[in-house]
């Protein structure tokens, strides 16, 4: 088998398992909090999926076109809000009410990243900034009460299908992230394998000879914004029907940046690394939480107890030595390894043909 | 007329503050082209540091008030000056990486703050003449801010003239405008990064003890929040000019202030339209020379 | 390298198999070449064969691998500003003055010692004099010309580095920045990239031949500017015409 099947076949019995998971009683204690068919356990793992979802559509932006945004926020934020709004002051359907929102969210993406592509590298991030930050005073603002203000949005059920609704239920909602995780993992790939990627891949090595060949950086970048907010958008449009409802941390500058983490340590331009990332980060961020109102950490002295009970200084601190000594992250470091024990055959087997040709 | 006064005083106080933010990170992204998302910890740190020193020796004494603004100055420029060597050095010239570290840093530091001081503003005092108003043209104004404008305008001055009249300054303009010239003229241009960050955290630090008297609260979000503005400012008045941001600063706050009272509270909408039509007419910003 | 310095002592700089790169791309291949401690060495090519990339790879302001030795020392691994503290003087392609300082403060920051040789540079350059606290950016480009080698020439150096320092100057303005390099290679050795051919026969002796990145010809400057064939061959051009100036997508910086 060549190395491709070997990694098609891996990812199809990787799927079907998380497909057959809700079926299954596998326990993972200190990870999980319940057995794997129960809503604990599969709500929590829908979430990591809706994160490494939105980790991906980022690392459109950051790993292929080199764009350091800090307003992904805005495209997530605008999904939720976008169809929790919808729904509760339209009667449409569901269904139409997301196709409005990502409409919406396409809009919103080709406006905002019309204008913030007039500028590269670090003044983008502070443009894309600035609009994220537009959208949060705006969701806080709470205009016409359609937000909810500081209180957020819950989701009006009217029009959402019984069979989402309620806690017996969550193994749909499972199902629906993991549709929604595959549908964006290809539209990923297929725009890293378009035309538009390549053009935006190269722009993000190298501008001026993207231009000497006559090809419009500006216009693959602004695709690949565009399509990185709307798969933001149906990221946040399935993260409200699966948390009933929306708050406004989700549209802040923290949020983008939290999705930054993920990517960063999952690998920057790794597929599969930064969906180990959001994964993880999710995991890790729900455990530490745990972690900082635990009986051992209340009884450390003061210097280690307060560090120790905020996750965010945690992350944070893994975060800084992330990027400082593992510039690419878990995925980076998964390839090291493989290449360092793929070396360590070679020379195995090297020695072993050696002490043959000997004997 | 006695609301435009008040307004435009009162902006002009928050344009203070802008100013002693986006001066060093102005400066910084001239000099170095790193984005500082840590700025804002250095104003945090300095506000509640000089606050606690403030609360000490007397929070309600002039000198309690004018130890308070050393102390967070010094702390500020410190944290700033240890940042630059431990954490951007070692990335030098990679600047992306250069600007997530200093995301991390902002991360794990507020939460930090959070541990340490609680997540909560505390309201502090002053001497009691901060807290007293002053009657201008029938607008009664605040006497905390004519001191918050006095000092940002005497950091102006004495950024201004540091940089006009020393060789450090001298270097920092010139590195600003092509730093490879400047290594190519037999200089160790790293130096100057150091010392920019620790005048922008010098500023920034005395810009949180002052923000804490406006305010009337620290808080472990004051620094994030005008971090926001500040980066509005930087682009607006055009990365690296100095005098480009104290402009935007007061423009930038003034709009603010008049939009919020007049358009009812749409203050923050309206400056990032501005931000927009800045960059759609001049992306390099009123006073910058290039993006 | 087989060019021998024109006279007894040690050359100056010896360049061995430096290859340099510019954002991934290989912009000088493999290039040796010898200043020798005295006159006017000049780096000659068409358009983006990388003689500036050759003389920012010498200078280390790009990454580049391969030896150099700068009077009997080696310098390849030092960082730019060290490099230039042992003596080079610099003087870039375009000029790179300071646009927002003054010429005054321009030359004050190129000032490497205690004792700066202002005099000396007032006399050669009495043009900037009068101009002491004007924006170098609102000077003309001869007189910016002017001012890049006036930086330069403010300090003692053991070589100077001086790229295409004629381009985009009227005549008479070449005559003056050509005289001021005659004048300086009297005490201090200089490596020079010059497109005008003109300039080259007054001012260099020997000459250094790039293409793609590598030395193809090294030898006498005049004997290659009479020699018609090989100079069109070399440098795709007649010795007695002027080439053009840079139009090619060479990308430097």
């Amino acid at each position: 088998m060549t190395r491709t099947a070997i990694r098609a076949a891996g990812v199809v019995v990787l799927v079907v398992v998380m497909a057959v998971l809700p079926f299954l009683n596998l326990q993972v204690p200190g990870v999980l909090p319940s057995p794997t068919y129960q809503p604990g356990a599969l709500s929590l793992l829908a979430l990591c999926m809706v994160f490494a979802a939105l980790a991906l559509s980022y690392n459109l932006l950051l790993g292929t076109a080199g764009l350091l945004s800090f307003g992904h926020a805005l495209a997530f934020g605008a999904g939720a809000y976008g169809l929790g709004i919808v729904l509760e002051h339209t009667g449409l359907s569901l269904w139409s009410a997301l196709l409005v929102t990502l409409v919406g969210a396409f809009v919103l993406a080709q406006v905002t990243g019309a204008i913030s592509l007039r500028v590269n590298g670090i003044p983008f991030a502070m443009v894309t900034l600035a609009f994220a930050q537009a959208g949060s005073v705006l969701v806080r603002r709470n205009p016409g009460e359609t937000t909810g203000g500081e209180e957020g949005l819950g989701l009006a059920t009217d029009q959402v299908p019984d069979w989402m609704i309620g806690v017996s239920n969550t193994r749909n909602l499972y199902w629906i992230a993991l549709a929604m995780l595959i549908l964006v993992f290809l539209v990923v790939v297929w725009i890293d394998r378009s035309r538009v990627g390549h053009v935006a891949a190269a722009t993000r090595e190298n501008e001026l000879r993207v231009r000497v060949l006559g090809l419009q950086p500006y216009a693959a970048k602004l695709i690949v914004f565009t399509v990185a907010g709307v798969l933001a958008s149906l990221c946040g449009a399935v993260y409200l029907l699966l948390q009933s409802g929306a708050v406004p941390r989700v549209v802040s500058a923290d949020f983008t940046i939290t999705v930054l983490v993920m990517v960063v340590l999952g690998g920057v331009g790794s597929r599969w690394g930064v969906v180990v990332g959001g994964v993880l980060y999710t995991l890790l961020n729900q455990r530490l939480a745990t972690l900082a109102h635990s009986d051992t950490v209340e009884s450390l002295p003061a210097v280690l107890r307060v560090p120790l009970s905020e996750p965010m200084f945690l992350l944070g601190t893994l975060f800084i030595l992330v990027v400082m000594f593992f510039p690419g992250g878990i995925a980076g470091a998964a390839r090291s390894v493989a290449s360092r024990s793929s070396a360590r055959e070679e020379r195995q087997r090297d020695q072993a043909r050696l002490a043959e040709s000997a004997a | 007329m006695s609301t435009v006064v008040l307004l435009a005083i009162t902006g002009l106080g928050l344009g203070a503050l802008y100013f002693l933010v986006a001066s060093g990170l102005s400066l910084i992204y001239g000099l170095m082209h790193v984005l500082n998302f840590a700025h804002g910890s250095f104003l945090t740190l300095g506000a509640f540091l000089g606050w606690m020193v403030a609360d000490r020796i007397d929070a309600t004494s002039w000198l309690g008030f004018a130890v308070s603004m050393l102390v967070g100055a010094a702390i500020g420029a410190l944290v700033a000056a240890l940042t630059e060597l431990l954490l951007i050095r070692p990335l030098y010239e990679r600047h992306i990486e250069q600007v997530l570290v200093t995301v991390g840093l902002s991360l794990a530091t507020v939460a930090l703050f959070e541990g340490i001081w609680g997540s909560d503003p505390r309201f502090i005092r002053g001497p009691a003449w901060l807290d007293e108003t002053t009657g201008i043209a029938g607008a009664r104004i605040p006497n905390d801010r004519f001191v918050v404008i006095a000092v940002a305008a005497a950091a102006l001055i004495a950024i201004l003239l540091f940089l006009r009249h020393t060789r450090y300054g001298m270097i920092i303009r010139a590195g600003v405008e092509n730093r490879a010239m400047v290594t190519a003229l037999g200089i160790d241009v790293r130096k100057s990064f150091t010392l920019v960050f620790t005048l922008g955290g010098a500023a920034a630090g005395l810009g949180g003890v002052l923000a804490s008297h406006y305010f009337g609260y620290v808080s472990p979000s004051l620094g994030g929040s005008l971090l926001i503005f500040a980066f509005i400012v930087t682009v607006i008045g055009g990365l690296g000019s100095l005098t480009g941001a104290a402009v935007a600063s007061v423009l930038v706050a003034l709009l603010q202030q008049f939009a919020n009272y007049y358009l009812s509270g749409t203050g923050d909408f309206v400056i990032v339209l501005a931000l927009a039509a800045v960059l759609l007419v001049r992306p390099t910003g009123l006073m910058g020379a290039r993006a | 390298m087989s060019t021998t310095p024109t006279n007894g002592s040690e050359p100056v700089l010896v360049v061995e198999h430096l290859a340099a790169e510019i954002d991934g791309q290989q912009v000088v291949e493999d290039v040796s070449l010898t200043v020798p401690s005295r006159g006017i060495t000049a780096v000659l090519g068409r358009n983006g064969v990388g003689k500036t990339s050759t003389l920012r790879g010498i200078l280390g302001l790009i990454r580049r691998t391969g030896s150099v030795t700068l009077a009997g020392e080696r310098i390849e691994k030092l960082p730019t500003y060290k490099i230039v503290q042992r003596g080079v003087g610099y003087v870039p392609e375009d000029r790179e003055v300071f646009a927002k300082l003054t010429v005054a403060e321009n030359l004050r920051l190129a000032e490497r010692t205690s004792a700066p040789r202002r005099e000396l540079v007032d006399a050669l350059f009495p043009d900037l004099v009068a101009r002491r606290d004007q924006m170098a950016g609102t000077l003309s480009g001869g007189q910016q010309q002017m001012l890049s080698l006036g930086r330069a020439l403010i300090n003692e150096n053991v070589l100077l580095v001086v790229d295409e320092p004629t381009k985009g100057l009227a005549p008479r303005i070449v005559n003056e920045v050509a005289d001021a390099l005659i004048e300086a290679a009297k005490t201090v050795p200089i490596l020079l990239v010059e497109q005008n051919l003109e300039v080259v026969r007054r001012l260099a002796g020997d000459v250094v031949v790039i293409e793609s990145g590598r030395v193809v010809h090294t030898g006498d400057a005049v004997a290659l500017l009479d020699d018609d064939d090989l100079t069109t061959r070399l440098l795709g051009v007649h010795a007695d015409t002027d080439s053009d100036t840079d139009t090619t997508t060479e990308v430097a910086r």
